[in-house]
């Protein structure tokens, strides 16, 4: 009889807590309440446009300057110089000079409004799960926070995982909180305001490819443009050539500031790509042989094309925060005490598991950490690259 | 007294989906891969071999997913070439490989899991951090 009840209470059960949203159970729900896309509650800090398919950051006034910047400049180069060009030397240079700006620009936009590979938050259960976790291992002498790092040895080199208090997870590695976005961010490289987004995994190809194609057209630009002024001084005179053709003169100022920074920048991250390196982890010197003879970069691949091809040709990962998926009625959570009182149980025979077991992770002491509850945000990214290492207990 | 306290409880205990997480193993770096390490909260409710082989599968299908291939590279080169406009006709391998995970999850639910009172979540609805057992079964009554 037991068996017979909880039998067909399992298969009720089943279909109920089946967490894929065509469910017949739910749709009878859902057909009241008016629908509600995940990213119109979002908790991070980020804009969403076309109904959660484009995603940016808060402050996109710098990203609409590049725009303009690279419209403007493009636009009189085929508007003023092209025309002299494509009938004095070849009609090939606007083609090129088309192919690059197009290259451009799709790059620009794919890297501003894609997910740059942010994780999503703890839901309560998992968070509730991990702070017993953390408890129990510390034996919660509850004053001070438990300390919240996790050790795990990657390629024989120990790296730290640092909880965060915002997300409520256990940072995977490479991973950072952007301060600006208010979100973890996979593979987190830095914040870009130029575009406007953060600069992650899923969007480090194209940011790249963005820097690179922008390099060329600079380059592009800047030369064709002086060629202009040239061929037509021969033919007018230099002054009459500027007169004539005022708008080179942008063309090239701004050209010529442009220049140097952006291929700087490409280079600095060809260095980054080539090592297998994020911005953030080549700022605080994570990997440089300065901390240590024995500190070596555990991700990079040893050689060189590897890690430009894993970097630039890799697979795609999916999104990890559906945007454009419906809120559902989630499946019954029941409040925090009664599950506690369920775990605790499994919890404690979990800490003894955990002792016995010599594991590699191990959550360590360390005395960073001020705040007496869990809502302390973490500080600014550069900031904690000054944090001292712990002392190791 | 007690007995009934903790025959109340144990009503209440009843209705809870207790649940499991199987954390991510950073051991080989950012791919993703789980823990085969086997909750204690499992041990009288399924196999251990059986739960290792599922754990294992998962994670030879994520690295199936995020491996560097020929594959992958050619993908690569001509999403770059195409301005990654063929996106929008075709899947990435890594979406593929997703679907094919999503299957086994489901299969693997029908023939293992469910007839135990177990759930397995896709990890990819808990943003690739965990895999979830949902563990919903009447805790056994000691009369």
């Amino acid at each position: 009889m037991h068996l017979g009840v909880s039998e067909s209470m399992r298969e009720c059960e089943y279909s109920q807590i089946s967490t894929r949203s065509s469910t017949p159970m739910e749709t009878p729900y859902k057909k009241r309440t008016p629908k509600k896309r995940k990213w119109e509650s979002f908790p991070g800090r980020n804009k969403f446009y076309c109904d959660g398919r484009i995603m940016m950051a808060k402050q996109t006034g710098v990203f609409y300057l590049t725009l303009v910047l690279i419209l403007v400049t493009c636009g009189l180069f085929f508007t003023f110089d092209c025309p002299f060009l494509a009938q004095t030397l070849t009609p090939v240079i606007p083609v090129i000079g088309g192919v690059l700006f197009m290259f451009v620009l799709g790059t620009l936009l794919r890297t501003s409004f894609s997910d740059p590979g942010v994780l999503p938050r703890a839901t309560p259960d998992e968070a509730a799960d991990l702070e017993r976790q953390i408890d129990v291992a510390n034996g919660s002498t509850g004053y001070r926070p438990p300390p919240r790092t996790k050790e795990v040895v990657i390629n024989g080199q120990t790296v730290k995982l640092k909880y965060c208090f915002t997300c409520k997870i256990f940072r995977p590695p490479r991973a950072s909180h952007c301060s600006l976005c208010d979100n973890c961010v996979e593979r987190f490289d830095h914040h870009c305001p130029w575009v406007g987004n953060c600069v992650g995994r899923r969007n480090y190809r194209f940011f790249y490819m963005f820097i690179l194609s922008l390099s060329f057209l600079t380059i592009f630009i800047f030369a064709f443009v002086i060629t202009h002024i040239i061929l037509r001084s021969h033919q007018t005179g230099f002054l009459n050539a500027l007169k004539d053709s005022p708008a080179s003169v942008l063309e090239v100022v701004v050209c010529f500031f442009s220049v140097w920074s952006i291929v700087g920048l490409s280079g600095f991250h060809t260095y980054l790509i080539s090592s297998n390196q994020t911005t953030n982890e080549d700022i605080k010197g994570s990997w440089s042989s300065k901390r240590g003879k024995d500190n070596y970069n555990p991700y990079s691949y040893g050689n060189i094309f590897t890690n430009c091809c894993a970097a630039l040709c890799g697979p795609l990962p999916p999104s990890l925060i559906d945007r454009r998926g419906f809120i559902q009625s989630d499946t019954p959570q029941l409040a925090p005490p009664t599950n506690g009182i369920t775990m605790y149980g499994a919890t404690q025979s979990q800490q003894s598991h955990m002792v016995s077991e010599s594991e590699t992770e191990s959550v360590t002491k360390t005395s960073a950490f001020r705040a007496p509850n869990s809502f302390y945000r973490p500080p600014p990214l550069l900031s904690s690259s000054s944090k001292a290492p712990s002392p190791s207990s | 007294m007690a007995e009934t306290h903790s025959l109340q409880d144990m009503r209440q205990q009843a209705a809870i989906a207790a649940k499991v997480f199987i954390q991510r193993d950073y051991t080989n770096g950012t791919i993703c891969q789980f823990q085969t390490k086997f909750p204690s909260e499992l041990e009288t409710r399924i196999d251990k071999q059986q739960f290792e082989e599922t754990v294992r599968t998962l994670n030879n299908l994520y690295a199936e997913a995020e491996k560097l291939g020929s594959q992958s590279y050619i993908e690569g080169c001509l999403a770059c070439l195409t301005a990654y406009t063929v996106f929008l006709c075709m899947e990435t391998h890594y979406e593929k490989v997703l679907k094919k995970i999503a299957k086994y999850i489901q299969e693997q639910n029908d023939k293992i899991y469910a007839p135990r009172g177990l759930l397995l979540t896709d990890p990819i609805e808990r943003g690739l951090r965990v895999a979830v057992e949902f563990d919903r079964q009447i805790t056994v009554q000691s009369f």
